[in-house]
């Protein structure tokens, strides 16, 4: 029973062109580790059979809206749970399509590993760079190159090698700080999926699913070296008969650890305290890790309310700015326009905004920067500058994916119409 | 060395989402069905505000045909945590001709309980409603966001979604909209089964073995209560079962099960091969019931 308590959590996402198999893969890692039930296997079953289909098509298990399955494409991300007696996996499912790179965007903005899949009769394409490039801005710490369809190419290890050094020249040219890892699969058959492949003896690594298995979650645990970061998102004060003068501020630890006694700075005000006391529900804790849900009281009765971030009082600080840089996916049909007001989004502060400039559009087929644009489609990655109607307390992107993100919304419609990472 | 686990990630996950609720919206609710999501989703809006109190009422939407088990355990649920209950009832929803009672051998309210929900959410302006849906239960399910807009209609556009970045949650939106807020959408059956184990979370009896009236129909048993039309070829007998979901009693599906507790409940779900839902009747109306009935503004 405790090995079932005992797992731990890693989020990832796959992508690749339409045809590079992607929900065969999904397809297979899911029911290998025996995660596809009877009755939807049934279900997927009927409804291929509905359509015509001679095989059983497993895309159908993810493809679960009427209009995805009329279209046979994925528009929206479908999120998938696995588990193995290591690790609980969640599979953030994103559409290959280029007119749904916001969906792409979405759900890599919290993944742990992208799997990017090639087809190994085709290598290196557009695709490939294009979601390396969004897999690289989100932060994504991991990238696992999954060269499929070996069985189609007899399993060569040249193909396989020259896919990898092709790949390892994009990436270096993109400037990825990711890990990369290169696999060679053949999602149909299973080789190296969950198996190792009797059928490339040549590669000493092991199977996909060995690799998610083993690939460290520290990053996400906020290592003792990572500045202390707590957005404040909601102050509890019971004001009761046994809580009568409780004041604990609720948030997330969004970096770092935090101690019973540290000193901390109350950002965007400068105050200082010293923490009283980290509370979980009514149990007293000595530390707070990332990305524990907690709530903590301090020694001084000061102003801290939703918003206010608390950070260490030593090491590195956020900065607290009403200009920002910052790269930004415009994910609206409705174009991103200079000088326009927009709500401007952390986790927890808004203010109005607008852009102020466009410093590059990025071609992310030719990874050219273009200059001298003044409005972004829907789809666009770009580097802008924005102006705050007040001071945001924000963290650079590549530091700290929590407290360096924004998004955009429309004033009018409410729309989230856009996503940002701060580049100061 | 510090170690994270998957369930504190997955309860830190929706302890924020919780809060972010309270800090975002003026007038929400829970939406408490008696079964086991909704229980561990009150639970953790329990942990979330401690020693405050859960700001928030419980909100039942009672078809009338719920088990006697399922009501007591709301009542004693909602007197330990001082909360406030607000029930809507389909009875009253019936009685006004706001709706129309099916009719046949598989008439369920399960259908109806969308408008005595909207209604309710009108009559209290309730301008978000937090369910215990998770994504792991349903396809169409797999496609909901944490905060899910809905139009002054009560509807849910799946092909328009806000897109959901991070940790960052939008909860805008314009007068009579409202929204729906899935804080344990990352969680899978198991995982809340372990968690109820973890944390000691009672239950009402329903999901542990016990004997009842039940009759077998399509290949699933159902129970024996008066709210159920039996068809001449059906046999009421009696059998050692358990509820694996509970909802109202003419879509509940019983598994014959000798599980009387959590432990064991746990190895009968790892041995599995049909999920949860697979003993939903209301689910297999159709290939996209549940993304149509969300449409109409269903749970």
């Amino acid at each position: 029973m405790s090995g079932y308590l005992d797992m731990e959590l890693l989020r990832f996402t796959t992508a690749g062109s339409v045809d590079d198999g992607k929900s065969t893969l999904i397809g297979r890692l899911l029911y290998d580790s025996k995660s596809i039930f009877e009755d939807q296997l049934e279900a997927v079953e009927q409804a291929s059979r509905n359509r015509g289909n001679e095989e059983v098509n497993l895309a159908l298990l993810t493809d679960g809206l009427r209009a995805e399955r009329e279209q046979g494409i994925t528009i929206d991300v479908a999120y998938r749970y696995f588990a193995t007696p290591k690790r609980k996996f969640i599979i953030a499912d994103t559409p290959g399509h280029i007119q749904y790179t916001r969906n792409m965007v979405t759900g890599a903005s919290t993944a742990d590993l992208a799997i990017i899949l090639i087809d190994a009769r085709n290598g290196v394409v557009e695709q490939t760079v294009r979601h390396s490039c969004i897999a690289s801005l989100l932060g994504i710490p991991y990238i696992t190159v999954c060269v499929n369809k070996m069985d189609l190419v007899d399993f060569s290890e040249q193909v396989f090698a020259e896919i990898r050094a092709n790949y390892e020249e994009m990436a270096r040219k993109l400037g990825i700080r990711a890990t990369l890892h290169f696999i060679p699969i053949s999602a149909k058959y299973g080789d190296n999926v969950v198996e190792k492949s009797a059928n490339m003896p040549w590669f000493s690594g092991g199977p996909l699913m060995q690799w998610l298995e083993k690939v460290s979650i520290e990053h996400k645990m906020g290592y003792d070296s990572q500045p202390f970061r707590f957005p404040v998102q909601y102050v509890i004060r019971p004001i009761s008969d046994k809580f009568p003068d409780y004041r604990a501020y609720a948030g997330r630890m969004s970096g770092g650890v935090l101690r019973k006694g540290d000193r901390v700075r109350v950002l965007p005000s400068g105050l200082e305290s010293a923490v009283k006391a980290i509370m979980q529900t009514d149990k007293e804790l000595d530390t707070a890790h990332t990305p524990e849900s907690v709530s903590v009281l301090l020694e001084d009765d000061i102003d801290i309310s939703r918003g206010d971030m608390l950070v260490g009082t030593e090491g590195p600080q956020p900065t607290v700015t009403q200009v920002l840089k910052m790269h930004c996916c415009w994910f609206n049909e409705a174009e991103m326009q200079l000088r326009k007001r927009y709500l401007i989004r952390t986790a927890v502060q808004e203010t109005i905004g607008m852009v102020q400039s466009v410093d590059y559009r990025l071609d992310i087929n030719t990874l050219e920067k273009i200059e001298g644009v003044s409005s972004l489609k829907m789809n666009d990655i770009a580097a802008i500058t924005v102006k705050c109607a007040n001071p945001l307390v924000v963290d650079n992107y590549a530091d700290n994916r929590t407290t360096g993100s924004v998004i955009f919304i429309d004033p009018d419609s409410f729309e989230t119409v856009g996503a940002g990472m701060v580049q100061l | 060395m510090y170690k994270l686990t998957h369930l504190k990630e997955l309860e830190s996950e929706s302890i924020y989402v919780l809060r972010e609720v309270a800090a975002q919206f003026e007038k929400p609710a829970i939406l408490f069905s008696g079964g086991k999501d909704s229980i561990v989703v009150t639970y953790l809006a329990y942990k979330a505000f401690y020693p405050a109190k859960i700001p928030f009422p419980l909100l039942h939407i009672d078809t009338g045909h719920n088990f006697q088990e399922t009501l007591d355990y709301r009542d004693a649920l909602v007197e330990k945590l001082g909360a406030q209950l607000v029930v809507g009832s389909v009875q009253e929803s019936i009685d006004k001709g706001r709706v129309k009672e099916e009719k046949g051998y598989n008439a369920s309210r399960n259908r109806l309980q969308t408008t005595t929900l909207l209604d309710t959410i009108e009559e209290y302006k309730f301008d978000a409603c937090i369910g215990g849906a998770r994504r792991d239960e349903e396809k169409a399910r797999a496609k909901e966001r944490f905060f899910s807009h809905r139009d002054e209609f009560g509807q849910w556009n799946p092909k328009n979604q806000r897109p959901e970045l991070w940790n960052i949650f939008n909860g805008r939106k314009n007068m009579g909209e409202h929204f729906r807020v899935f804080p344990i959408s990352n969680w899978t059956e198991m995982d809340v089964w372990q968690y109820i184990y973890q944390e000691n979370i009672p239950l009402p009896s329903l999901y542990f073995t016990h004997e009842r009236r039940c009759f077998l129909r399509d290949g699933q048993w159902l129970a024996a209560e008066p709210c159920m039309t039996l068809k001449p070829t059906e046999e009421v007998v009696t059998r050692r079962v358990r509820c694996r979901t509970i909802g109202d009693i003419t879509c509940t599906g019983l598994t014959i099960s000798e599980a009387n507790n959590l432990e064991d409940i746990i190895r009968e779900i790892a041995a599995t091969r049909v999920t949860e839902r697979g003993g939903r009747a209301d689910d297999k109306r159709s290939e996209t019931a549940m993304e149509d009935r969300k449409k109409e503004g269903y749970f």
